[in-house]
């Protein structure tokens, strides 16, 4: 093993600018190293800038300043070996769900037999194979979920990120799907970034729990989580840990009113 | 379906035509003036015999099918500029900026209004001139495409396919086009399999609008100099003869032929884009 981390981020901001003029900080020096294989989860109150970092990670999004390395390569675009999940509605609604899932291989130009077998091959790791046929519209919530992770997985990316992907499911349906990435995470190890807001969801899924602050989002404490999987909610550690993140964010709660940026954005990006 | 809901169902479609009919028969009866109103059956007549040559102008089927090469011709015309257009002005803020500005200036000017000035341009010129044909049959059909025409049908057809391009293009989710890239889309991949697909319903829509106006621009094209056929000059022809009969037809045969072309286009989108209607 070499020193150097799967992915580097160092030092990131993010400032928007708004409308009128004005600087919106989204993201102040952030730094951490992810492992190889690793499940993260990230927590924060709500605007905290999360899903702006996954973004940059992503290649979506320009960082203002910073670093974001890649096997020590800096991420300045979109690449195939690190996928996304979104929270909804990510599937192509003109395609049926194999199309939908061999979109990965037909942009790097695999030939159509080929990138429906591995379609199948993935439709098959989340349980969505009879549905093949069907097209998003036809899908509940849940089923769509699991074939956006189908198609995120047929790209075969070493890191994915994942934004809230279970944040519009009812409570039932949700702990099914953390089960099920599980699974999938454990038989096909990946390193997964994971974005919520649900501190349960984040003590149920993750090796490493990043709690953020309000805006502009600062990575506040990164937590350990020592538990065997499966982990059962009804263990008094999973409670304590539970407790200790809330009353962490509780915090954040309070001094989050705080936050008004009257700074012009030339000012503050310079 | 029982045969009783299909007979019902079709009664209900043709109960008001045919009511329309009856009181047309009956004012005609009370004028008594055939160049005020013709009666029913002297227009049915013209309808019976399509191929008959009128007043020295061809026949009514001729002249509709002269009409409708013209309208594709300029309707063509319009969605090959107007669809990539409204793409790029609608993906590119700095394509919508620089263009939009200009192109609204001319939106509001009635296709009509542009006549003189393509008279002076154009004159009479068609795609004979174009290809250099003097005589003989495709000489025939190249003159009746008159480039002042096809332009008047352009300017009608290109602005609602326009609109109706930017605003599918710019109503694309964004998440659709984040993961396309995540997946590892280039821009070609993009426009290709992400934004065309994602607003053709509203191209399609756009463009069943387009015809429709370009279809109406017809009689005002058909009107300029050097127009010697179809059922726009059909109309006008025989108004100045008097033969309201004529008039009527050519009126009625405009209008059946928009209706179908309209009918066309609404059965593509019940056909190809049901997933609009089901997916938010």
């Amino acid at each position: 093993m070499t020193d150097v981390p799967i992915l580097r981020i160092e030092r990131l901001s993010k400032v928007f600018r708004t409308n009128n003029g004005g600087a919106l900080k989204a993201l102040a020096e952030v730094t951490f190293d992810i492992a190889e294989n690793d499940f993260v989860c990230i927590v924060g109150p709500s605007g905290c800038g999360k899903s702006t970092l996954l973004r940059m990670i992503a290649g979506l999004e320009t960082m203002t300043t910073g670093i974001i390395g890649y096997h020590g390569k800096a991420i300045l675009r979109p690449r195939k070996e690190i996928g996304m999940v979104f929270q909804e509605y990510s599937l192509l609604p003109w395609r049926n769900v194999l199309n939908n899932v061999a979109l990965g291989p037909e942009f790097s130009g695999s030939p159509r037999g080929e990138r429906e077998i591995k379609a199948m091959e993935y439709l098959r790791l989340v349980g969505m194979e009879a549905f093949s046929q069907a097209f998003p519209h036809e899908l509940s919530g849940g089923m769509r979920q699991r074939v956006a992770i189908a198609r995120a997985l047929a790209n075969d990316p070493d890191v994915l990120l994942m934004d809230e992907p279970f944040g519009a499911l009812d409570a039932h349906t949700r702990i099914l799907l953390q089960k099920e990435l599980l699974r999938v995470w454990e038989n096909h190890r990946k390193t997964i970034l994971f974005v919520t807001h649900g501190v349960d969801e984040a003590i149920y899924l993750a090796d490493r729990i990043m709690v953020m602050s309000a805006r502009p989002g600062r990575m506040l404490e990164i937590i350990d989580v020592d538990m065997d999987r499966p982990r059962y909610r009804a263990h008094p550690s999973y409670g304590q840990l539970a407790e200790r993140i809330l009353s962490i964010l509780e915090r954040e709660a309070d001094v989050s009113f705080c936050d008004s940026s009257t700074e012009r954005y030339e000012d503050v990006i310079r | 379906m029982a045969l009783k809901t299909i007979l019902f169902r079709a009664g209900a479609y043709l109960l008001v035509p045919c009511l329309f009919l009856a009181l047309w028969g009956f004012i005609a009866r009370q004028l008594n003036n055939e160049v005020i109103l013709p009666y029913v059956g002297q227009v049915a007549e013209l309808f019976l015999q399509p191929t008959e040559s009128l007043i020295a102008m061809g026949s009514l089927s001729i002249n509709v099918a002269i009409s409708l090469v013209r309208v594709l011709a300029g309707y063509l015309l319009a969605i090959c500029i107007a669809v990539p257009l409204g793409i790029l002005m609608g993906y590119y803020g700095t394509a919508f900026r620089l263009s939009n500005g200009f192109l609204a200036l001319f939106r509001p000017i009635p296709p009509l209004a542009w006549v003189p000035l393509i008279l002076a341009w154009f004159g009479v010129a068609s795609f004979a001139t174009l290809f250099g044909v003097q005589k003989g049959p495709v000489y025939l059909y190249l003159n009746n495409l008159k480039f002042s025409m096809i332009f008047i049908i352009f300017i009608g057809a290109f602005y609602p396919i326009l609109t109706s391009t930017i605003h599918g293009v710019a109503g694309v989710r964004s998440t659709l086009l984040d993961s396309a890239r995540v997946l590892g889309a280039g821009e070609r991949d993009i426009f290709r399999k992400i934004l065309l697909p994602a607003s053709l319903p509203s191209i399609v829509n756009g463009m069943r609008i387009g015809l429709g106006v370009a279809w109406m621009c017809l009689v005002s094209a058909e009107m300029l100099p050097g127009s010697l056929s179809g059922v726009g000059y059909l109309i006008t022809h025989a108004y100045t003869l008097a033969r309201t009969d004529i008039v009527i037809a050519g009126m009625i045969s405009i209008g059946v032929i928009g209706a179908l072309l309209d009918l066309f286009f609404r059965l593509i989108e019940n056909r190809k884009f049901v997933w609009t209607r089901l997916s938010r």
